[in-house]
């Protein structure tokens, strides 16, 4: 009875070669993420902990702001997960609709709570930061407000992918949410250059040098490497705690089942 | 068309909608998404005595401080083509100078003054150790009263501007 469950053959129907369902396999996921994710994580904090350690203690403070400064090095690599993370959670849901990929819908609904956690940590350091430099705590710039309704978007998908009692309905409602919400992400990046706003604009960008000194630049993006790594350790974590909990609840169910059935035969 | 072609499809077209939705309702709106006026907006058209945040630099050479009593301060706050003095009864925060961006939430008094009850510093996207500022200052490249950007950072690596960038590698 309860190998039922785990057999691949039936996760893998006749279409197997197509490359997006070679991993729609949760046994297929389970195996390969047990096997990377130690590396994720560990790799993920050590390279976080090197690049904050420079940053807090090697690298030189600001001319004008002084150590307040080095709260940067907390500040973008977690702002730029935040966008980040809303992008593949946008991209996950895009799979989830149109390929209808199981592991996406898995992975949207865990993307949305780490991706919350890194934008609170984004909000709650700007607003240290403001503080001491702006003067003020909160403004209701562009940039500000719109990362603050990023952050309502993860707490809406989070609510609303649980808000069903079939599991593929709240899929379907969560990644209509998240892809809706794309719009926000060009409104994040440009609000700076299109509007008048209190936050700076970008220190870095893909095109022009960097108006950030190189001995500040290095320790950042080595923090921001190691953010990367630890949010996408969260998240294999979380699916993975994810998958398996579906696995029990399918096994319960399936014992259940029979138990009722045998209990039905003997009553008969 | 497969199913899966169709639901991408629909996809793409939904996508072009909301994002031209919400492109014509930023355009629209583009007027009030700004956090602050400039001079010029205030000297194009009057405010008259309703509340509004002004933000610009610092002019050089324009800050009075009194610390006789409450502290206050006057400066002229300018886009480099308007300018506008301020009046502010308060502390100001640490990163207030002449030649820094500034935000200035207040009204224009009748005698053309704007008066502020509570100022902002607002910070540029330079970052740069303090000997690079020093030596770009020492050097006559940059003067930050002025409000002028400092030269590119890729500059700043020079020996001649950072002090610490012959040994430190």
């Amino acid at each position: 009875m309860a190998v039922t469950m785990d057999a691949p053959s039936q996760a893998a129907p006749s279409r197997q070669g197509r490359s997006l369902h070679r991993f729609a396999n949760p046994g297929r996921f389970l195996r390969l993420s047990k096997a990377v994710f130690p590396w994720l994580m560990a790799c993920g904090w050590l390279i976080t902990l090197v690049g904050l350690a420079w940053g807090f203690f090697y690298a030189p403070a600001d001319w004008q702001q002084g150590d307040t400064s080095r709260i940067m090095y907390i500040h973008v690599p977690s702002a730029w997960l935040a966008s980040a993370g809303y992008f593949s959670l946008a991209i996950a849901s895009a799979v989830g609709l149109v390929w209808r990929h199981p592991l996406a819908d898995v992975a949207a609904a865990e993307i949305s709570p780490v991706g919350a956690g890194f934008t609170a940590l984004c909000l709650a350091t700007g607003s240290l930061w403001g503080k001491p430099t702006w003067g003020a705590w909160w403004v209701w710039d562009a940039r500000l407000t719109s990362v603050l309704v990023l952050f309502f978007l993860y707490l809406g998908h989070i609510a609303l992918v649980r808000a069903f009692d079939n599991p593929e309905r709240g899929a379907r409602a969560g990644a209509i949410l998240a892809l809706v919400g794309v719009v926000n992400l060009p409104i994040i990046k440009f609000s700076v250059d299109w509007w008048n706003t209190l936050h700076q604009p970008a220190s870095i960008g893909l095109t022009g040098s960097p108006s950030i000194a190189a001995s500040m630049l290095w320790p950042l993006l080595i923090s921001v490497i190691g953010y990367t790594l630890v949010f996408a350790a969260l998240v294999v974590a979380r699916m993975r705690a994810a998958v398996m909990e579906r696995r029990i609840r399918g096994l319960l169910m399936a014992r259940a089942t029979t138990d009722a059935a045998t209990d039905q035969d003997a009553f008969a | 068309m497969t199913r899966k072609k169709r639901r991408l499809v629909l996809l793409l077209v939904c996508g072009l909608g909301v994002g031209s939705a919400a492109a014509l309702t930023l355009f629209a709106f583009s007027d009030n998404l700004v956090f602050f006026v400039t001079p010029s907006d205030l000297a194009k058209n009057n405010p008259g005595t309703r509340s509004v945040r002004l933000g610009g630099l610092v002019e050089q050479g324009t800050l009075v401080r009194s610390t006789a009593g409450d502290p206050t301060a006057r400066f002229a706050v300018t886009d480099g083509t308007a300018r506008v003095k301020v009046t502010y009864r308060g502390l100001l925060p640490d990163l207030f100078r002449e030649g820094q961006g500034v935000v200035a939430l207040g009204a224009m008094q009748p005698d053309g003054t704007f008066k502020a009850s509570e100022v902002l510093a607002k910070h540029d996207e330079n970052y740069m150790p303090k000997e690079v500022a020093e030596a770009l200052k020492k050097s006559g490249q940059w003067n930050p009263a002025s409000g002028a950007a400092p030269p590119p950072a890729s500059t700043w690596n020079t020996p001649a501007n950072n002090p610490t960038a012959k040994t430190g590698s």
